[in-house]
């Protein structure tokens, strides 16, 4: 029974990489890109692992690891690229505060 | 019903190694690479459910901490250079 409930979870981690994908397609500027790049795979990741976990409950120490790695890392370095290509001088496509910086 | 879902992650892997390929500026190029590592990771947690075997998910750890390093390492070089 839980072994249908872990391929549940596996289809939609699948479904939130697909997801993640096309915005990276579809994104108009390095900095939605990023966002939609980093943060739907974290949560797709997560979903992979929790599904692989209910379909293989003897493998829970090594998912459980992957999983605390994954959350310490994705973050983090997303937040170096964001960094990095703001000092590399990358500008909002769509910037709602334009005219106040006048 | 997993290849169903390895074809779906393959695609969207596709998808992603377009960006890598276009992509106008390098931060671009960077976080389709990164995109890539964390979606082949997730797959190396597939197949060691299709193959049944606990040792490719060590080596998916190890590839997650390679795909970090690389893209921090890029990071670090947009920023201040060599």
């Amino acid at each position: 029974m839980f072994e249908y409930l872990g391929y549940l979870f596996i289809f939609f981690g699948v479904m939130a990489f697909l997801v993640s994908s096309i915005g990276l397609f579809r994104m108009p500027d390095i900095y939605t890109r990023m966002h939609v790049g980093t943060k739907a795979t974290t949560i797709g990741t997560i979903l992979v692992i929790i599904g692989a976990i209910l379909t293989e409950p003897s493998w829970a120490f090594k998912l459980i690891l992957l999983a605390i790695f994954i959350l310490i890392t994705n973050p983090l370095s997303s937040s170096v690229i964001a960094r990095a290509s703001h000092s590399d001088g990358e500008v909002l496509e769509v910037d709602e505060l334009k005219e106040a910086q006048k | 019903m997993f290849e169903i879902v390895v074809i779906l992650l393959m695609l969207s892997m596709l998808i992603a190694l377009y960006r890598f390929l276009k992509g106008p500026t390098l931060s671009d190029r960077v976080v389709a690479f990164d995109v890539i590592s964390v979606m082949s990771v997730s797959l190396l947690v597939i197949l060691s459910l299709y193959f049944q075997r606990s040792l490719y998910l060590d080596i998916a750890l190890v590839f997650g901490l390679i795909g970090f390093l690389g893209a921090t390492i890029f990071g670090r070089y947009i920023e201040r250079g060599i």
